[in-house]
């Protein structure tokens, strides 16, 4: 079993190479690029772990599929805070985001912060959409390693 | 063995069909294509459904006169079919059961191939390969 490093230092390798092989005017199309990877990971991420599992009842109960099942496989921890205002907004708080915990631990850092979390956004889009649940993910951060996603489910 | 394999999408359009060598291979096609309507209203009996009830494995789907349709559904929603004989009487649920078990490890398997985008049709000569075991 490989140790959990290797897909955190990967991943900070995916992310730098796509910022060094992009020109100056297509920096932003990183962000887009590592979503889409993200979302095809997150698609294929669903399938594998769902395949145990019974089937999901309702919305509810596929957000907290992704809370325990996705984040514990993939993260290794659970997620440590879910709120939702029953209208088709999920904010999932990680206070310690496996992928920041290695750049800082503060304020240092903070404007590259979004191009690491592009990558897990789009696995839980990803992940989501293959689950039937139509979403836009974004993050943010306010203090390193702490991070917050917030999932608006697009209904109609 | 089976007579007919299919897998359906999420938005119900087929993405793999393998049938046993017939002269009439477009009544399987026809068979499967009416199982879906049977499926969707098992997958949507709200209510009275507790937890163990919420399985994938859906069970017999319904018998016509030579064949008996069972359906399986993945969370992805996903759907697989297969198709059997009424006279091969020999094959129990169990053994139903595995073979859906195969067909979605197999599934599995194939979309974390880089080759395949979900939502294409399946040209996996291995996911083939297990299919045709099972005919």
């Amino acid at each position: 079993m490989a140790d959990e490093i290797l897909f955190e230092l990967l991943h900070m390798e995916i992310v730098g190479h796509l910022q060094r092989s992009s020109q100056k005017d297509e920096q932003d199309q990183c962000i887009a690029k590592l979503e889409s990877i993200g979302f095809r990971i997150g698609q294929s991420l669903a399938e594998r772990f769902t395949r145990d599992c019974s089937r999901f009842k309702d919305e509810l109960d596929t957000m907290k599929f992704v809370c325990k099942d996705f984040w514990n496989t993939v993260y290794k921890k659970q997620i440590d805070n879910l709120r939702t205002n029953h209208q088709g907004v999920y904010v999932l708080q990680d206070n310690r985001f496996r992928f920041l915990t290695h750049i800082s631990s503060g304020k240092q850092y903070m404007e590259a912060a979004p191009k690491y979390l592009a990558l897990p956004c789009g696995m839980i889009r990803g992940a989501l959409a293959n689950l039937g649940v139509n979403c836009v993910v974004t993050a943010e951060v306010s203090t390193m390693p702490a991070c917050k996603f917030q999932i608006q489910i697009q209904r109609g | 063995m089976a007579v007919c394999v299919a897998v359906i999408a999420k938005e119900n359009y087929p993405l793999f069909i393998k049938t046993i060598p017939t002269e009439n291979e477009l009544k399987f096609y026809y068979t499967v294509h009416t199982s879906l309507d049977v499926v969707e209203e098992k997958v949507s009996v709200v209510g009275k459904n507790n937890n163990e009830l919420r399985e994938l494995y859906l069970g017999l789907l319904y018998p016509t006169e030579d064949y008996k349709v069972y359906g399986y559904v993945t969370n992805t929603k996903v759907k697989f079919v297969i198709v059997v004989e009424s006279s091969n009487t020999s094959l129990r649920d169990n053994e139903i059961r595995s073979m859906f078990r195969k067909l979605h490890n197999s599934y599995v398997d194939m979309l974390c191939n880089p080759f395949y985008t979900p939502g294409e049709p399946i040209t996996s000569k291995t996911f083939e390969n297990m299919v045709l075991s099972m005919m």
